[in-house]
């Protein structure tokens, strides 16, 4: 007979129940814990009967890697290694699983997952701890405080047992109301740069299972033939050519008129069947303007008087000093649509259920959204509704629309059926890069007041642009006294103590659908602040760092944090010695509650053609929960911001998007970037947001560096490769 | 049409149209969803699989050219000795974030040590360039090539 030592085996206990110990922490602190299959209460930790403990992710993975740290911190409470839990993602339950950051709403973003998630998921773990530890305790005879689990294992002086064997009586236990959480000192897995993503086997050996990987029995596949121009609507279709294709099944006009769905037996049917549709739009009501009207228009806005004082100070006062001062630094930016492109199109799924309900499969990066959408458009009512959340193949916000766009597509493709066969709605790359959600193109115009000495006397900043968040359910919560917060963050906000200084936003009018993008408004304000600080100090004479920390010397703990960044990132970069031909440019920026220095090192000049050499990275996000994660999302961040503004953007001819699929929006590539060498602050504060702050210095960082190396040109509308720079 | 196809050391039949392309064979016919659909204009590499031990787009690969052709996807990549270690290397160094385009990542940095097993930087940026990933994950792509070449020499 042949005995298998699984993982699961070892954590076997002697205990042959059903038993199946659920755990998690209300929101109000308090604990509670269910057993079996009965109604179970905010579930983060669930151990079954055979000792296997299982992480329960609320945030979804889309690669920043929430499915490694929100399991690392149940494990470290509870005492395993990483190799002894596993995980799955939750269900879409917002009184359950809401993120904390964002109120009733069950969701990921603003880099929030850890930083809400870190006490919650640590209390989730002890409780469990302690529920297990009772009935050892009971079990034994012995006094609990004598006990403690490592490895699974539930030790004491005496004995030691795998804490399977303690799952069933613990589970009728109560929990604790206050559990005690581990010291920091005690951290095994905390903090511990040797533990390693929870997901990288299963995406390097083809069986990770994104949503667009979803085969169900019978399925359909659908795809949406939409107007050229958004807001266009269909006013009748011929799929004629259609029905020559082998697999295709049926066409039929969305009950909104918003487009054509496509159904085949395949997706290459499918695709195929789109592309023989023939479809007549009412484009009356679709948009019919050109990027260039929307550049003029937000270009003007910047001339005229400000919509909204964002300061909150004097206009005039600071138009007033700079008028006195003795030179005057001024400069205007524009930054274009981008797309987000994740690297799986979008798509979902939506199979009917025995009861009369539905499972949505898709990589849902906030449930409720579609949760609602589906109960409304399907008529059914949301606990007959579930969401299969599944890995996601990308997102850098596009998957987060407040609309729900392509569930909403699916939904209503799926209502057109007779609900028989499941309906995979799939979008193309062309889908993706055309249908989209943009980045708004926001412009801004700064001038700068110095004095003899070089020193700031006055910062008047001008901001115009599409606000992402007004007409969304966002809006109460983000928007206050008309000023979209998403737009300015970065600006009136900045830790540098600016003296003189006017913030004004001016909101533009819709010039196409947009979309919160990998770090939101600081992917525009932190590269005209930090472009600006760098022509400052050129103008006052000064090294960039050292006037730059000139501004952050009044001891707020932002201005410390900020601060030990820059000088960090110029230790590490070995900041002004650089041989001959380099140039280095830095910027510094605190995004979702992280402090971010980068310094770029470039070879040649924006006429010989730039190569980016190296990226030197200081990030403090406080507490690291896990280094190497932290690492690689500042790596990528980096490339997210660099990559976009060399030779990225979106443009519109007469309502019609330009570009049509990679080659016109053409991606980071691997010889982009030479080298990105990241350096992460070690800090005991609670731990903040690394999944977005990478991206803002990064283009400035670019920019200041080509400046120097370029005669001071100063590149100021993106992307970079349309405006006089070359990159080799 | 129905088409013989040699994949992963067996043959399979499928109905397909000519003109089809051999990544949705692979995905839809076949049900293997390792190869992964990103652009379909074989601008971003995520569909990489071997024809005769060759990284291709199998986006651009049209079903009825491939014939006698021994077909290769990543769900087989762990039985070759280059394909393992180059697996091995991205689990050690934790390449992937979102992870939708690494098994085209692996497939063409096998096709790149099977042809070049100490390859130099530079070889390694011109040879993966055509391999796009939005996560950005580049420098460890260049990592995980060079140390799949150590595995290999050691």
């Amino acid at each position: 007979m042949t005995v298998q030592t699984t993982r699961r085996n070892f954590l076997r206990g002697g205990a042959a129940t059903a038993a199946v110990l659920i755990i998690g922490s209300r929101p109000d602190g308090a604990v509670a814990a269910a057993s079996g299959d009965k109604a179970m209460f905010n579930p983060f930790v669930k151990i079954d009967a055979e000792g296997t403990v299982t992480a329960i992710i609320k945030h979804f993975e889309k690669g920043q890697g929430p499915a490694t740290g929100l399991s690392t911190l149940i494990a470290e409470e509870i005492g395993l290694r990483m190799d002894q839990i596993e995980y799955e993602f939750a269900p879409s339950n917002p009184k359950i699983y809401n993120n904390l950051a964002f109120g009733p709403f069950q969701g990921t973003g603003g880099s929030t997952a850890m930083a809400n998630s870190y006490q919650q998921y640590r209390t989730a773990g002890a409780a469990a701890r302690e529920m297990l530890i009772i009935a050892a305790a009971q079990s034994w005879g012995v006094e609990a405080s004598t006990l403690s689990i490592e490895e699974g294992m539930v030790t004491g002086a005496e004995q030691s047992a795998p804490l399977g064997e303690f799952v069933a009586a613990a589970s009728s236990l109560e929990a604790p109301a206050a559990p005690r959480l581990k010291d920091p000192s005690e951290f095994r897995l905390i903090g511990n740069a040797e533990v390693r993503r929870v997901d990288s086997v299963i995406k390097g050996n083809g069986t990770a299972q994104f949503a667009m990987d979803v085969h169900l029995p019978n399925q359909m596949v659908a795809m949406i033939a939409r107007p050229e121009q958004r807001g266009g609507l269909v006013r009748s279709f011929d799929d004629n050519g259609s029905k020559e294709v082998m697999g295709y099944i049926n066409a039929a006009t969305l009950p909104n008129n918003a487009g054509v769905a496509v159904y085949a037996e395949t997706t290459w049917a499918a695709m195929q069947a789109r592309d023989a549709l023939e479809v007549e739009w009412d484009l009356d009501a679709a948009e019919a303007r050109s990027s260039d009207e929307i550049h003029s228009e937000i270009m003007a806005a910047l001339e005229a008087e400000p919509q909204y004082n964002v300061s909150k100070t004097d206009l005039a006062a600071t138009q007033s000093a700079i008028g006195d001062a003795a030179q005057v630094v001024e400069q205007a930016f524009y930054f274009p649509l981008l797309a987000h492109a994740p690297m799986e199109p979008l798509n979902c799924t939506i199979e009917a259920t025995a009861d009369g309900g539905v499972i949505l499969h898709d990589g849902a990066q906030m449930p409720t959204g579609p949760h609602f959408a589906l109960s409304q458009i399907l008529g059914l009512p949301m606990e007959k509704i579930q969401i299969n959340t599944m890995l996601a193949g990308g997102s850098f916000g596009r998957r987060a629309t407040p609309d729900a766009d392509y569930q909403t597509e699916a939904a209503l493709a799926f209502s057109m059926t007779d609900r028989s066969r499941p309906v995979k709605l799939v979008w193309s790359r062309e889908d993706d890069l055309r249908s989209g959600y943009y980045r708004p193109a926001f412009g801004h115009k700064v001038r700068v007041g110095l004095d003899a000495d070089g020193a700031i006397v006055g910062w008047e900043h001008r901001i115009a642009g599409q606000s992402v968040i007004k007409g969304t359910p966002f809006e109460a919560m983000i928007v206050h006294e008309g000023i979209d917060h998403s737009s300015v963050e970065g600006t009136a906000d900045t830790a540098y103590d600016i003296p003189n200084g006017f913030f004004g936003l001016t909101d533009t009018p819709k010039a196409t659908t947009t979309l919160w993008w990998r770090s939101v408004g600081h992917t525009h304000t932190a590269f005209v602040m930090e472009v600006m600080m760098d022509m400052a100090a050129k103008a006052a004479g000064q090294d960039p760092i050292e006037y730059r920390l000139g501004y952050l010397t009044g001891g707020t703990k932002d201005q410390q944090r900020l601060a030990a960044v820059l000088k960090l990132a110029a230790e590490k970069a070995g900041w002004g010695n650089v041989a001959e031909g380099r140039a280095q440019g830095i910027a510094v920026h605190k995004s979702f509650g992280s402090y971010v220095a980068e310094v770029v090192e470039i070879s040649g000049n924006a006429d010989s053609g730039v190569k980016i050499e190296n990226v030197t990275c200081v990030v403090d996000c406080g507490l690291p929960v896990n280094p190497d994660v932290i690492k690689a999302q500042m790596e990528g961040g980096i490339g997210y911001g660099i990559g976009h503004v060399m030779r990225d953007q979106i443009t519109l001819t007469g309502g019609a998007v330009d570009q049509y699929n990679f080659p016109d929006y053409e991606p980071l590539r691997i010889s982009d970037i030479a080298a990105i060498d990241v350096h992460i602050v070690p800090s005991a504060e609670a731990p903040t947001g690394v999944g977005e702050p990478g991206v803002p210095p990064a283009a400035p960082a670019l920019a200041n560096a080509i400046a120097a190396a370029s005669a001071e040109l100063r590149v100021s509308a993106m992307p970079m490769v349309e405006n006089c720079v070359d990159f080799v | 049409m129905t088409i013989s196809l040699n994949l992963n050391g067996k043959t399979h039949d499928v109905d397909a149209e000519p003109g089809t392309p051999l990544l949705w064979v692979i995905r839809d016919e076949l049900k293997m969803t390792g190869t992964k659909f990103g652009c379909g204009v074989a601008s971003c590499g995520a569909c990489t699989v071997h024809v005769d031990g060759e990284p291709v787009r199998s986006c651009q690969t049209y079903i009825e050219d491939v014939g006698e052709s021994e077909i290769t996807t990543i769900e087989a990549m762990s039985d070759t000795e280059i394909g393992a270690a180059v697996q091995q290397a991205w689990v050690e160094l934790d390449v992937v974030q979102c992870g939708y385009c690494q098994s085209g990542q692996i497939m063409s940095a096998v096709g790149l040590l099977t042809e070049n097993p100490k390859p130099s930087v530079e070889d390694i940026d011109n040879y993966m360039y055509g391999n796009a990933c939005r996560c950005a994950t580049y420098q460890r792509i260049r990592a995980g090539v060079q140390r799949a070449s150590e595995i290999l020499e050691a």
